[in-house]
């Protein structure tokens, strides 16, 4: 009936939209995850100055996939956000204590440890959250008339729990890749020390979530074993990255961690979405049930078109403008 | 008790959207004084420009991050606690919030950094048209959020198909008829708030003594912004008003606080208007200045809140108040602005302390004013989400019960009030340092690029130039 099917293509864009987000929240969240582990205040100085210039650029990605979902898939924004009604709010009130920690921590002087802890706590719970809301959507929602009619725990589950914890890890691993890339002397030695726990720690998870998934979720085993001639280029890349990047640590290679992180974490991505396929809501609803109207989406679109191309331009231009190492002594406090 | 979750809905809501809404209100107008402050400098060169735009860039930093950090509750909180509403208007509100996003939040996020960090990075133009991209940035976010407001007053462009908005025309839709009204009446209120916030905070320096050049310059420069804006306030509120009465009449009922439908209709002064009994105690008003104000003829009908069954009406009393409160205010500005026109045209602007002292008490003033026009309007629309098409309990997301959104309230009053106090704390303390503490250093090693770093005044530490 149409020529192009713009559900597919908005699939494409807030799919790379909520990505971006992950990968760029992701790194400075793993930082803040890390934070009390860090060796010395200098470290943690270093660390914070090494994602303060971008990290609100970052948490804009967030912004734009609530109001893409909105747009573009309305039946996914008005399930999961009820649905995770008490985790949503866990992880924007996580979101507020970091961001205020961030401004404030450098300003205050006898109650720096308290943004030091709301720092972190806002971040590991703001991970925490968002790896429920991944368990969350495998688990699939209670759905009719297209509302949620669940109760409000029921995605805590240990399946989400486990979840959660792993996407904890995955910024972790993120953000101490991050750190070896932007720092030196202590505070990098020290990450290169936490790597391989780390790397470790989200392998665990990987088979762990890889193994329950097909066993709770029948459509999922499904899938997989009808489209087992592909599906198994996932596992093996998995396990390949992680080899190459136990390598670098070995070799210390800068800017191999944080790269083989990313493509651990598209990796991932793109295993969830294809074993979830086609489901926006699982179990019943497809994207294509979760889509707006064709008008909406168009109208959307166009503009798009025009204005996500500057704003990938500025937000390149931002790091690079930023590039380098950082040291605790430049930038914030004097 | 019963747990309504409607009601703790809304009060969330108009809790949340009430604390974001008094920073955006100040930085919008306030990004305008300091692009104007950035012009003037790169025209004539004047150090007292810069001294004012640094310290007000500072200023803008902190209020600004407590706007970003409010507002991400806000993109969340239609679909957590409004999900049959978020899911109907979605192909409305869906693209339009997004615009917002893609068009205003970004442009706003990269210039700023430019703007606090980058004077001695870039070339003094860059710097000039960093601050003007802020100042744009903020008007193209306001431009799509009250036109998403505005449509849920005057739904246009749009047809109802199985509980699903349809769009029919995106120019109706987003220019719907109380847009523009709407708009003009927040951008004046932004003016506002900025201008009697730097009014106040340059008669403070002034009755202390203290940078008495940029001070008195700001001052003056100010006073007869507001000269004019007060009274252009005056005349967009009251096309705002006629624009209401034409599309909402209930509302401007309630606003008036009048029952019965009236030929010559009085302006009421004060009343406690009663819903249940559906009448006022203790009224007193002018004799048919309603009807004068809102038909231009003396005995004008405008139609009382009994034209409506009582489920159709909005809450009286609130409207009715915050009404008043908000119209009292602006007078009050008009009369200080003209006031201090006067006190500039004899040249004794700041010679009058009693003048400069009520300069200060009136920084408040325009916070109040904005919200109680906000409660005006919002409280006004009820019992409508959409106004005429779809109602507000029928808006709720259907799995949320008492408790949660009990949970939440709660939860969003504590953090809030955190934040706010840390912030508001934070701020005294920056306007205490005074712009003194802000002169242009050559240079300033600026790497990171965050709205409230470029503010160095310590958080817990006396401030300097100032007693506390």
């Amino acid at each position: 009936m149409e020529l192009i099917d713009l559900t597919l293509i908005w699939l494409v864009i807030i799919g790379l939209g909520v990505f971006m987000y992950v990968l760029m929240d992701g790194f400075d969240l793993g930082v803040g995850i890390l934070f009390p582990f860090a060796p010395s205040d200098q470290a943690r100085n270093a660390m914070m100055n090494s994602v303060a210039p971008v990290w609100d650029g970052n948490e804009t990605w967030l912004v734009l996939s609530g109001a893409g979902l909105l747009a573009a898939f309305p039946l996914v924004y008005v399930v999961f956000l009820p649905a995770l009604y008490i985790g949503v709010f866990l992880l924007l009130t996580g979101l507020i204590f970091r961001g205020v920690a961030f401004e404030f921590r450098f300003k205050a002087r006898t109650s720096r440890y308290l943004w030091d802890r709301a720092f972190n706590i806002g971040s590991t719970i703001a991970a925490f959250a968002q790896g429920a809301v991944v368990g969350a959507y495998i688990q699939g929602f209670r759905v009719e008339n297209f509302q949620y009619v669940g109760g409000a725990f029921d995605w805590l589950t240990p399946f989400t729990v486990m979840t959660g914890l792993g996407v904890v890890a995955g910024y972790a691993l993120l953000g101490a890749a991050w750190v070896i890339m932007k720092t030196e002397g202590e505070v990098q030695a020290w990450a290169w020390r936490t790597l391989p726990w780390l790397l470790a720690a989200v392998m665990i998870v990987f088979v762990v979530v890889s193994v329950w998934t097909p066993l709770a979720q029948p459509r999922v085993l499904e899938r997989w074993l009808d489209n087992a001639y592909v599906l198994w280029v996932f596992p093996t890349a998995t396990v390949l990255v992680a080899g190459y990047v136990w390598r670098a640590i070995r070799l210390r290679h800068e800017g191999t961690p944080f790269v083989a992180a990313m493509i651990l974490f598209a990796l991932f991505y793109l295993g969830l979405l294809i074993s979830m396929w086609p489901y926006a809501v699982p179990p019943e609803h497809t994207f294509w049930d979760a889509a707006s109207a064709p008008e909406s989406q168009l109208f959307l679109l166009i503009g798009f078109l025009f204005v996500i191309p500057i704003v990938l331009g500025y937000t390149a231009w931002t790091y690079w403008v930023f590039r380098g190492k950082v040291s605790d002594k430049v930038g914030y406090g004097h | 008790m019963e747990l309504d979750p409607v009601l703790l809905s809304r009060i969330q809501f108009a809790f949340v959207v009430s604390f974001h809404a008094i920073f955006p209100v100040f930085t919008i107008g306030l990004a305008s004084y300091i692009a104007f402050l950035e012009a003037r400098f790169y025209r004539t060169g004047h150090p007292v420009y810069e001294e004012l735009s640094h310290f007000w860039i500072r200023v803008f930093a902190v209020v600004f991050g407590m706007g970003v950090v409010s507002g991400i509750v806000m993109s969340f909180q239609f679909g957590t606690n409004w999900s049959v509403f978020s899911f109907a208007a979605a192909n409305f509100l869906g693209p339009v919030l997004s615009y917002e996003v893609v068009t205003a939040f970004f442009l706003e996020a990269v210039f700023l950094g430019v703007l606090l960090f980058g004077r001695h990075k870039v070339p003094a133009g860059t710097h000039l048209f960093a601050a003007i991209m802020v100042a744009l940035g903020t008007f193209i976010s306001s431009f799509w959020i009250i036109s998403a407001n505005s449509w849920m007053h005057t739904p246009a462009g749009v047809e109802l198909q199985d509980g699903i908005f349809r769009i029919t025309s995106w120019g109706e839709a987003i220019f719907n008829p109380s847009f523009w009204p709407r708009f003009f009446h927040m951008a004046l209120a932004s003016f506002l708030t900025a201008g009697f916030v730097v009014v106040g905070v340059s008669a403070w320096y002034l009755r202390q003594g203290r940078v008495r050049e940029s001070a008195s310059r700001a001052l003056a420069m100010t006073i007869v912004l507001l000269a004019v804006i007060a009274p252009a306030q005056l005349v967009v509120g009251d096309l705002h008003g006629l624009n209401t009465f034409e599309h909402q009449p209930e509302k401007v009922a309630a606003m008036e606080g009048l029952w019965e439908t009236t030929e010559g209709a009085p302006l009421l002064l004060f009343a406690l208007p009663s819903q249940s009994q559906e009448r006022n105690f203790l009224e007193i008003g002018i004799p048919k200045l309603a009807s004068l104000v809102l038909t231009h003829q003396l005995d004008g009908e405008v139609r009382g809140l009994k034209e409506w069954a009582p489920e159709d009406r909005p809450p009286v009393a609130p409207v009715f108040w915050s009404f008043r409160i908000m119209v009292a205010i602006g007078l009050l500005m008009i009369t200080v602005a003209i006031t201090g026109l006067v006190l500039r045209l004899r040249g004794r602007l700041t010679e009058s302390p009693r003048f400069l002292r009520l300069c200060t008490w009136m920084i408040p003033t325009p916070f109040v004013a904005v919200l109680a026009g906000w409660f005006t309007t919002e409280v006004g629309r009820q019992p409508w989400v959409v106004h005429g098409m779809m109602r507000v309990d029928e808006a709720i997301t259907p799995s949320l019960t008492g408790p949660m959104a009990l949970f939440s309230l709660v939860g969003f009053i504590l953090v809030y009030s955190l934040v706010f106090i840390a912030g508001a704390y934070y701020l005294v303390r920056v306007i205490r340092s005074g712009p003194e503490a802000y002169r242009p250093q050559r240079e300033e090693e600026g790497r990171p690029k965050r709205p409230l770093s470029a503010v160095d005044t310590p958080l817990d530490e006396a401030p300097m130039g100032a007693s506390s």
